[in-house]
């Protein structure tokens, strides 16, 4: 168990970078707390591998440290760092049993016997697998195989941190949701700092404490599932999160009013800063339906069960809105009302109001 | 209802005639030769299992078989340590990967008289390059048509030579359908090199290797044109294996009985063995 942190760390795969542009990882600074949960969540390609490799030493970055408890790991190869990780693909020996496979790093790291049965059955238990230890692992499912290398990566009980790596990739849809219930209930048993990289935010959301969300080699948010979805610091976060994505809005600024498409619209607080390219957020869960207000067309009204996505068009921009009232038809001329304290402003992508308080 | 007719017969035809004549016409050929004796003239007489019993009890047919399984016992223990060693050592990635495989697929292209007279010439005790540097640079005393152990460190050479590229390629190919991740685990597993070979590699591999014996078993156990072209089976008898040998019996002495005889006894003792080892080797998938 440790903490962990980054300090200006930078990473590229080219010899000689020169640009920002050439950088995977541009200058992160993080500190992951022990014990947490936390999630690694962007989309492809935006480096988010890329940091959980180099936290695993499989990749030595090109400038920065990595701390474990103060004590810099950077140049210390993965066996020596107490980590474990678990891939996309499950990583299992396919000629051991799953006994033996569970009880590889130990073996490994010459563990007395008695003290290798003792774990690898306490970990069989945890992971319900008790009843497989004997068949030879390259029989299992799927899903058991991942459970089988999740496991490897519980079994060696001073790891400083457990890394997932897409590790629901190849589960079927249904058991996605119980071994993700598994991983969360893990974490509360074994305590150990966990990183769930995805590109899946009901993951992420559901999995972790702490989402820090990545595009193009930056960190643009740290916060909880909650703080990410409310108060998106950066128009991505807002547009990555939540299903439909905020609603980024073409806004001018005009004295100290903003206008989207020729209407007024009311903010959580005062803008702060000046120029730059300013952007009106609201979330389609807060965009209402009302008499007056600003006038749209509708274009399409998708019921998704519980209530409707309506999709419409104000002047040359859409705009979503979620709604419990499905009696809308598409061309229907209304109006929609923005919720004050939701709708923010962002410059050049970041946010740019003050916080309701 | 179902209806049931026998068009599907006629798809069928032609890979069955196909096959016929391919293999059953000229292998009932020879087991029409095989319990028969001819004088010439195409008259025969009717001679039951007389040549195989024939050929089952004969020493010349015991000690060719014998000298046959010590040739590709050798080269078998030899190619495939030494393929998978070579495989594992080339670049997976990279400008290299391609010039490698080109080499090593070089010897595979020579046809096989031509790999046995370059080694004949390549051998000679006083032209040949090996054979002069042998004799009148180191002055080790080497001349395989003298010194059967010669003939025979030559013959096991060559093939080396030749094929050991197979089990390289089909080797390096099993090996780099491993996924980095694999690599990745077992450096965070703390797995040494030996049992990231053990482990992760070799059972990766088994499959193709499984292939790459068969293939160098049935080969090697068939060969007939490298040998002949290098020693003749000679000095004396020393290097004279099974097909040599029937090639003799059929051809020089004309014995076409027990020449088809031999043959099959040869064909069924190769169908044994690679059904022996597949047998073996694919056994643990199954469980």
């Amino acid at each position: 168990m440790a903490k962990i942190t980054l300090s200006k760390l930078r990473h590229s795969y080219m010899p000689n970078p020169s640009s920002d542009a050439d950088y995977a990882l541009k200058e992160i600074d993080l500190d992951w707390t022990d014990g947490g949960a936390y999630a690694l969540l962007g989309p492809s390609g935006c480096g988010k591998s890329t940091l959980l490799n180099i936290i695993s030493g499989l990749l030595v970055p090109s400038e920065g440290r990595i701390l474990f408890d103060d004590k810099d790991v950077t140049d210390l190869p993965p066996d020596q760092r107490n980590i474990a990780q678990v891939f996309q693909f499950p990583v299992i020996y396919d000629t051991m049993t799953v006994r033996d496979n569970l009880a590889f790093p130990l073996r490994n790291r010459n563990v007395p016997e008695d003290k290798v049965a003792a774990r690898v059955a306490e970990i069989a238990e945890m992971l319900e697998v008790t009843d497989m230890l004997d068949t030879r692992a390259s029989h299992l499912s799927p899903d058991n195989k991942q459970k089988i290398s999740m496991g490897r990566g519980l079994v060696r009980d001073d790891v400083n941190v457990v890394m997932f790596d897409e590790p629901l990739t190849v589960i079927d849809p249904h058991l996605k949701w119980k071994l993700r219930s598994k991983l969360k209930e893990l974490h509360q048993r074994v305590k150990a700092t966990m990183i769930y990289v995805t590109h899946d935010q009901t993951e992420a959301l559901t999995f972790a404490d702490q989402v820090v969300v990545m595009q193009a080699g930056e960190i643009v948010q740290i916060g909880t599932p909650v703080e990410l979805f409310e108060r998106p610091q950066h128009t991505f976060v807002g547009h990555f999160i939540g299903s439909p994505g905020m609603n980024i809005l073409p806004a001018v600024e005009d004295g100290g009013r903003v206008l989207f498409e020729g209407s007024t619209v009311t903010l959580e607080g005062p803008a702060t800063g000046a120029g730059g390219k300013t952007e009106v957020g609201i979330r389609p869960e807060f965009v209402g339906i009302s008499d007056t207000g600003i006038p749209a067309r509708v274009t399409k009204v998708s019921d998704i069960g519980r209530h409707a996505v309506v999709e419409t068009m104000v002047g040359d921009t859409a705009v979503k809105a979620v709604t419990d009232h499905a009696n809308l038809t598409q061309g229907e001329e209304i109006h929609l009302s923005f919720r004050p304290d939701q709708t923010r402003l962002y410059r050049d992508g970041w946010i740019a109001t003050e916080a309701a308080t | 209802m179902k209806t049931e007719n026998q068009r599907a017969w006629f798809f069928v035809l032609p890979v069955m005639l196909l096959v016929a004549f391919n293999a059953l016409v000229p292998i009932m050929t020879v087991v029409n030769y095989s319990v028969q004796e001819t004088f010439g003239n195409n008259v025969f007489f009717w001679q039951g299992l007389d040549w195989f019993e024939q050929i089952l009890r004969s020493d010349r047919f015991h000690a060719a078989l014998g000298r046959q399984f010590m040739f590709t016992f050798l080269i078998l223990i030899i190619e495939v340590p030494l393929g998978i060693i070579i495989a594992l050592s080339m670049p997976r990635k990279g400008f290299w990967v391609p010039v490698c495989l080109v080499t090593m697929a070089l010897p595979m292209l020579i046809p096989w008289n031509v790999v046995g007279a370059m080694w004949n010439i390549f051998t000679l005790p006083d032209i040949g390059l090996l054979g002069y540097l042998m004799n009148h640079t180191l002055g080790i005393e080497y001349d395989m048509t003298q010194d059967p152990f010669a003939a025979w460190v030559t013959i096991i050479t060559m093939d080396v030579w030749h094929w050991t590229s197979l089990v390289v390629l089909l080797s390096y190919a099993g090996l780099v359908s491993i996924p980095d991740a694999y690599y990745q685990a077992a450096k965070i597993d703390g797995a040494s090199p030996w049992k990231v070979f053990r482990y992760i590699q070799l059972p990766k591999m088994k499959t193709v290797l499984t292939i790459a014996i068969l293939l160098r078993f049935m080969d090697s156990f068939n060969i007939y044109t490298e040998p002949f072209v290098l020693t003749g089976g000679g000095p004396g008898n020393s290097t004279t294996l099974l097909s040599i040998d029937l090639v003799k019996i059929a051809l020089g002495q004309f014995d076409l009985g027990p020449a088809a005889a031999m043959s099959l006894i040869y064909f069924a003792i190769t169908l044994l063995v690679s059904w022996l080892f597949y047998t073996l080797m694919t056994k643990d998938d199954a469980k």
